[in-house]
């Protein structure tokens, strides 16, 4: 008696299947990439515990580098405008507004400022600028760039930002601080790189037992 | 699996005598363009960020405000802490002594680190605490930054206040004869390593 023969079963495996999955994969991480634009101002920030996305829009950012230089960024545009037109009519500086409307950010003293916007976007780069100047309480002219931020943002939301370099001293720190108190601005938010609360610290058996961080 | 009709539209059927073509088959193997999908998908996964900055909130004190009118902190839950150069720290408790004696240093973190010191100091704090409902009342802060510190140390600092919950902290100025023990100590220190 013959046995019947069982069928040979191929072992090659459709792919098409799994072929899709991967491209539609591919896809879905190719588009939600969003690569770092290549920052004018180069620093790296220190890392905190805090939780809190820093926002990202209706800011006001300051920016200390690693030599301590200050940079100021708005951006609202339209503030941008009111911040131009009241500096011509208060100090008499002159600038274009169109110019100052579209630089990202501001890096030179009032009396640089002018030679500053002539330059193109993709020359002004944070290590070659001079920064506002803010070096004590008598030359520091962040103070009155803090004014007219404020008096442009009056009675509308703003967040003022600070981001500083792990590296820049604490002087220049302490400028920025000593501008902000002296337009009365006592609350600002540091932006920092997220980080763990060590194991064992108060601040860890608190999140562990389901705790929210109050900040 | 998708196949395409390889047979040519017009001549159904050939003549006879006419040796049929070989029918190619049509499927390809995917396995080739599979690998190269999941390679580029591992190659975009780690290069998305998906950590965004956050941001730490800072409080100052308004200046304007009289001294009288400020609360002092109590001398018993006083903790001053200092930095210096090159990522050293020092710390003490209540009022620095004339001798300096109780000026000592720390570090950030490893052994002898801020944070055992600000545990220890709170541990402190509780046991003498006169007010149960709020054993930690008494426990203040003083974060004395000198000139020659780093942005990363009074963030690092003001993160370990949010560690370890401390409820009271400030950001002072550092007087002269404090900035002066700083520098002598970070000079000792340098010395001592080299």
């Amino acid at each position: 008696m013959g046995r019947a023969k069982l069928p040979r079963k191929s072992t090659t495996i459709d792919m098409t299947a799994m072929c899709d999955v991967a491209f539609l994969l591919l896809s879905f991480f190719i588009l939600t990439t969003k690569f770092k634009p290549s920052e004018a101002i180069a620093v790296t920030t220190p890392s905190s515990v805090s939780s809190k996305v820093a926002p990202n829009k209706d800011f006001v950012l300051i920016t200390i580098d690693k030599d301590g230089k200050v940079f100021l960024t708005i951006d609202d545009k339209q503030k941008r405008e009111t911040i131009a037109n009241s500096l011509n009519a208060t100090k008499n500086l002159g600038i274009d507004v169109a110019a100052f409307k579209s630089a990202s950010f501001v890096g030179a003293s009032f009396g640089g400022l002018k030679s500053f916007l002539a330059l193109s976007e993709e020359n002004r780069k944070g290590d070659q600028l001079p920064g506002i100047p803010c070096k004590d309480s008598t030359d520091n002219e962040l103070i009155v760039w803090m004014q007219v931020v404020n008096e442009a943002y009056a009675g509308t939301k703003m967040d003022l930002l600070l981001k500083g370099d792990n590296v820049a001293k604490y002087p220049a720190f302490k400028n920025v601080l000593t501008a902000f108190k002296r337009n009365n601005i006592q609350k600002f938010q540091m932006v920092t790189n997220p980080e763990n609360a060590p194991a064992g610290s108060e601040l860890y058996q608190k999140s562990m037992s389901g705790e929210k961080q109050e900040n | 699996m998708a196949e395409l009709d390889t047979s040519g539209g017009g001549h159904k059927k050939k003549g006879p005598g006419v040796k049929k073509g070989k029918k190619l088959s049509t499927r390809v193997d995917l396995t080739p363009m599979v690998d190269l999908g999941f390679l580029l998908i591992t190659f975009f996964i780690f290069t998305t960020t998906m950590s965004q900055p956050t941001a730490m909130k800072l409080i100052l004190p308004d200046d304007k405000v009289k001294p009288e009118e400020q609360n002092k902190a109590k001398e018993s839950g006083a903790l001053t802490i200092l930095m210096g150069d090159d990522n050293h720290i020092y710390y003490y408790e209540g009022q620095l002594k004339n001798d300096a004696s109780n000026f000592l240093s720390a570090s950030y973190n490893g052994e002898n680190s801020i944070r055992d010191v600000i545990m220890k100091k709170k541990l402190q704090v509780r046991s003498i605490a006169q007010d149960p409902s709020d054993p930690e009342k008494d426990l203040v802060i003083v974060i004395k930054p000198s000139s020659k510190c780093s942005y990363k140390n009074v963030i690092d600092i003001l993160d370990e206040m949010s560690i370890n919950v401390v409820k009271k902290y400030a950001l002072v100025d550092v007087f002269d004869i404090e900035e002066q023990l700083v520098q002598k100590s970070d000079a000792n220190a340098k010395s001592s390593s080299n």
